[in-house]
């Protein structure tokens, strides 16, 4: 048991490093969340959209939701690349643990998405954005969660494909309805009855709704618990999948 | 004990066309201190079996004991006795050399310190000392190799498996890197195992060769009794011999193999 940590530490500080050294990498994730909240965001000032939040604490958590999903559904790219080197190929011949090997990754992939989320809600105070501390923490909670969910399963998808050609269509036709339906940008509400209801399929939605609650001080309504548990329950279905994909990677 | 035995290893690949039998069922035995050269025409199942004996694969059918521990029962035991070289070794090209001999030592679980000083260690061995920060992609083909063959060699392990080790080297490179195979055997009875498809390299260093022909074994020996008895004479060359082995057959195989 102790190894797994001490494993899960090392790749953890690799990635760490190799992501601090390509400074151009974090900043490129996060220009769309930024153009959103920027050119998109004060559009919205002046709307009526239903929920409790005034304009800012509706549309942040939907930002952060996506920055998200975008990222740690493509963190898989970058073991696409490590396998085309062989560099995952030597590290599992050594007794390292197939478990740390994921969890390291997405350790890392946390730190940055943290990061990112940090600097998206300066900028959305900037812009006029109030909202508790308490609230804003429980958001990069929900964000922490969604990315060991997404970046886990981003991992074990990647272990199964050849090319990036044949990852990023994938992820894209997976991830774009998924955001639409989530309510990112406004609220599900807005729309009509099915349109809602096909939204309650997509376990983001409870995410985004969670984080909205939070911002607006609303911590207790029940819908920061349901988030809390779908965000729980795909983070241990995503890492169990993964993991066992990795362990059994062997093509 | 012997550092490598199999038994019926085998391993069956499930495509969309179809099951495709890559290894049927090997055979051999690798003493300890012995450098074996596992040979065989493209698609015989050098890499497949290479890589079911260092666990990046489990087998489909048959056993294995590989540094005294049993391939499928414990294959972590095994990762800790073996170091394997791939033919296109795998490194972070933006990383320091030094950064990747460190990581390795601690992925071998070698403590901070000792990884460190295992580090210079191997760089000195391995005529590395001046690389040591620079950053792995900056390496020459020669140098890469020699860079390569330090990460196997980070926890000194009782084995070593080469993939095709002198690929894309110069002569001089080849040469040097024979050399130090050598001295691995010599100074620290480390038994090899490697493949090859230069006949010359096979020739000049295998205490034994093992061919292998649609994943089963075709011949095994030393060179010379292969040569007396597949090319003819003690003076044939590998070559002959080994197209002699394999190629004389034009209809798809039966199950017997050649030899023993």
């Amino acid at each position: 048991m102790p190894h797994v940590i001490s494993d899960t530490a090392l790749i953890f500080r690799r990635h760490l490093r190799q992501t601090l050294r390509s400074k151009p990498a974090l900043v490129f994730g996060l220009v769309q969340p930024l153009l959103f909240l920027v050119l998109f965001g004060p559009l919205l000032t002046g709307i009526p959209l239903g929920g409790e939040g005034d304009s800012w604490q509706t549309i942040v958590p939907g930002i952060l939701i996506q920055l998200g999903i975008f990222s740690a559904s493509f963190a898989g790219i970058g073991i696409i690349f490590e396998k085309r080197t062989g560099v995952i190929e030597r590290m599992r011949v050594t007794p390292v643990s197939r478990l740390a090997l994921l969890m390291g990754r997405v350790l890392k992939d946390i730190v940055q998405l943290l990061l990112q989320s940090v600097v998206v809600v300066l900028v959305a105070v900037a812009m006029g954005l109030r909202a508790p501390v308490p609230g804003i923490l429980i958001g990069f909670a929900f964000v922490a969660a969604l990315t060991v969910s997404l970046a886990s399963l981003s991992y074990a998808l990647a272990m199964r494909v050849e090319s990036p050609q044949g990852f990023a269509p994938v992820i894209n036709s997976v991830t774009m309805p998924a955001m639409l339906l989530s309510g990112i940008l406004l609220p599900m509400s807005l729309g009509p009855r099915w349109l809602d209801i096909a939204s309650h399929f997509v376990p983001f939605r409870y995410l985004v709704d969670g984080v909205r609650a939070a911002f607006a001080g609303d911590y207790g309504d029940g819908k920061v618990g349901l988030a809390c548990l779908v965000a729980t329950g795909l983070a241990v279905v995503a890492v169990t999948l993964g993991a066992r994909i990795f362990r059994q990677a062997g093509a | 004990m012997p550092a490598i035995t199999t038994s019926g290893l085998a391993r069956t690949f499930r495509t969309k066309r179809g099951p495709v039998e890559a290894v049927r069922g090997i055979d051999l035995t690798v003493e300890a201190g012995e450098i074996l050269g596992f040979l065989g025409p493209n698609g015989a199942g050098k890499t497949t079996t290479l890589r079911m004996l260092t666990t990046l694969l489990p087998p489909s059918g048959g056993t294995a004991t590989v540094a005294g521990h049993d391939l499928a029962a414990d294959p972590a035991g095994v990762r800790r006795r073996i170091g394997y070289v791939a033919q296109s070794g795998g490194v972070d090209p933006t990383v320091s050399v030094r950064e990747e001999l460190v990581t390795q030592g601690r992925l071998y679980r070698l403590g901070r310190d000792e990884a460190v000083a295992r580090a210079d260690e191997l760089a000195h061995d391995l005529d590395l000392t001046d690389l040591l920060d620079r950053p792995c992609g900056a390496l020459s083909g020669g140098q890469r190799r020699r860079l390569d063959i330090a990460l196997g060699l980070v926890h000194r392990p009782g084995i070593l498996f080469l993939d095709e080790p002198t690929t894309g080297l110069d002569p001089g490179g080849r040469a040097d890197l024979w050399d130090l195979i050598r001295r691995l055997r010599a100074e620290h009875a480390m038994t090899v195992f490697l493949t090859t498809h230069y006949l010359d390299e096979a020739d000049a260093l295998a205490d034994r060769l093992v061919i292998v022909d649609q994943g089963r074994v075709a011949a095994e020996g030393t060179a010379e009794r292969l040569k007396t008895e597949y090319g003819g004479s003690p003076d044939a060359t590998l070559q002959d011999t080994f197209i002699a082995l394999t190629g004389r057959r034009t209809a798809p195989r039966d199950s017997a193999p050649l030899a023993v």
